[in-house]
């Protein structure tokens, strides 16, 4: 069969890259008319100027950074206890793990302020440090899909059992084993992970809304019903970080252990070093 | 698989050398505890206090009232509502994901589209809430960019035509935004699996890129497409954030009703609202298992 040119098939692209693209362009260009008569950065300049955003900013910030700390401690000695000792169990905690998919976070935040609230056994909401940790806590199980997925793939191109038997003749405890020798193995997964948790956390609204906490996401709705060339700003960077976290999220998902940031100057074939 | 393998082995238990391991208690499960006893308080017991709390009522009896005044006209409405959004919204997201990702796999055009498109992909999939919304109004509100520009130039007064951002058929324009990309990653490695062999076959015998498509293509990605659709349909029944930016609390659906609820007890009944919030786990739960089904059906062909 003689190859023609693909016309539906290019038509087809061009088509669905302009769906992609002209709403990205138009909030841009959009963002740059705040000053009557001419283009400029005047949204973008009073986005920064503007108290409230750097303080809910830096509030979901720490809240997104807390919550990937406490993300890893929890899934990555599950994962790898999962694999080492109790593969049995894997299919229970896999499942766990995805359940955060089927759960709305509007559903789940019910939950909290019900089992969490005013006359409960663990009365959470009550407090200002209990609401931000239910709020962080949320975000934890929001991402642990991810989160899991990530560390899981990490384990799986490192052989776990020796590192530990290696670990173990040295004299490691479980502790120092999962702290010195699992986690730095693991860690281009984790920060994967992580990019992927602080792209869904940084600009979450409904947990933080419900749970009423000065956070990112609020703030966005509020500024939404408020102004008009701001908010197309904030797009615009939105999703300028949505596209940084997910190119480092790739970045670190495919890195091997050890692997070198940069190819050696003076590297030669591959396969000349390795015969 | 490993049950069987594992049950005769405990019978053989006892005549293992090993006999220091005799009688003692299995306290590796331990480890995983931290993970359970968090999922079970921040997960599993929030979801399963709401599911209790919808069949008691205010007093803390058993009743199924919450769940039969669930049939209420304005709670059908809102089910109603948010159900023909996700299946137009899947729909759209379904068909356009799949001809894109067809054109650009199996179309004929260089590697690097591809590869653009996936990229794209993974990060649109990702733009969902708030800044979405946003984008869409600076696009095609009132006066966004493609309404001016097209009034301007081209004399088209799109809101005079009928169309309205603002409206349900624009708000499944906003989800397209990440319901086709979110299509086109997870449709893609269905389209690597299509065999070679099976087209070169097919054109061997004679027949058209229709009958193809028609008679081997479709049939056997047809428990994946059916899949990805459930999943998409999902991903719009739990979209909360992105209607609300665009719409405000006046669009009823069942997230939103269940957002104004807790804000404010609209319903004027605590236990009516974990009705609606069971209700929208069974939704999801159920289209997510089938999806899950499906999958494990699809990849039959891979193998």
């Amino acid at each position: 069969m003689k190859k023609s040119f693909p016309v539906v098939p290019v038509l087809t692209a061009l088509f669905a890259a302009s769906f992609f693209v002209v709403p990205l362009i138009a909030t841009f260009y959009f963002s740059l008319k705040m000053t009557r008569g001419e283009l400029g950065f005047a949204a973008y300049a009073s986005v920064f100027n503007s108290a409230e955003f750097l303080t809910t900013i830096t509030y979901s910030t720490i809240a997104s950074l807390v919550a990937i700390l406490i993300g890893a401690v929890i899934i990555v000695p599950t994962a790898y206890w999962v694999r080492l000792k109790v593969p049995r169990l894997r299919p229970v905690v896999e499942f766990i793990s995805l359940l955060p998919l089927v759960v709305p976070p509007v559903v789940l935040v019910f939950g909290y302020i019900r089992l969490f609230g005013s006359n409960s056994w663990l009365p959470l909401t009550t407090t200002t440090a209990g609401t931000d940790m239910l709020l962080v806590l949320g975000y934890v199980v929001l991402s642990m899909p991810y989160m899991f997925r990530a560390v899981d793939n990490g384990l799986a191109v490192i052989d776990i059992a020796t590192l530990t038997e290696a670990a173990e003749s040295l004299g490691a405890s479980r502790l120092r084993t999962i702290a010195t020798v699992i986690f730095p193995n693991v860690r281009a997964a984790i920060i994967s992970g992580a990019f992927l948790t602080f792209s869904i956390s940084l600009g979450e609204f409904v947990l933080a809304s419900l749970l009423n906490r000065p956070a990112f996401g609020p703030y966005l709705v509020q500024l939404g019903q408020d102004r008009a060339y701001e908010p197309a700003a904030l797009a615009i960077m939105s999703f300028g970080f949505t596209w940084g976290c997910m190119v480092l999220m790739q970045v670190f998902a495919t890195r091997k252990p050890g692997q070198r940031w940069f190819p050696r100057l003076t590297s030669r074939p591959a396969q000349r070093t390795t015969a | 698989m490993t049950m069987d393998v594992a049950a005769p082995r405990a019978d053989l238990g006892p005549s293992l050398p090993r006999a220091g391991r005799l009688g003692r208690v299995n306290w590796n499960w331990l480890g995983v505890a931290p993970f359970f006893l968090f999922a079970f308080l921040f997960l599993i017991g929030p979801v399963l206090y709401l599911v209790g709390g919808a069949f008691q009522n205010t007093e803390g009896a058993f009743t199924f009232d919450n769940i039969i005044a669930l049939g209420s006209p304005n709670i059908v409405a809102s089910f109603s509502l948010s159900i023909r959004l996700s299946l137009l919204s899947a729909a759209m997201g379904a068909v356009a994901g799949l001809l894109l990702a067809q054109a650009v796999i199996l179309g004929g055009l260089p590697a690097w589209v591809r590869g653009a498109f996936t990229t794209f992909s993974g990060v649109a999939s990702n733009f969902a809430g708030v800044p979405l919304a946003f984008a869409f109004i600076a696009t095609l509100g009132r006066l966004g960019l493609v309404t001016v520009l097209l009034r301007d130039l081209f004399g088209i007064n799109l809101y005079a035509s009928g169309f309205n951002l603002f409206s349900f058929f624009g708000l499944s324009l906003v989800y397209l935004y990440f319901q086709l990309p979110l299509m086109f990653l997870i449709i893609a490695p269905a389209l690597d699996g299509l065999k070679k062999e099976w087209r070169e076959a097919a054109e061997i015998l004679g027949a058209t890129r229709r009958q193809y498509w028609q008679l081997i293509g479709l049939p056997v990605l047809a428990p994946t497409i059916l899949g990805c659709f459930l999943l998409l349909f999902a991903n719009a029944f739990g979209t909360l954030a992105t209607v609300y930016a665009l719409m405000g609390s006046g669009f009823d659906v069942v997230p939103i009703v269940l957002f104004q609820q807790i804000r404010g007890n609209v319903l004027y009944n605590p236990n009516l609202g974990y009705a609606l919030a069971l209700g929208m786990v069974v939704i999801m739960g159920v289209s997510n298992t089938l999806y899950l089904i499906l999958r494990s059906r699809a990849e039959r062909w891979q193998k």
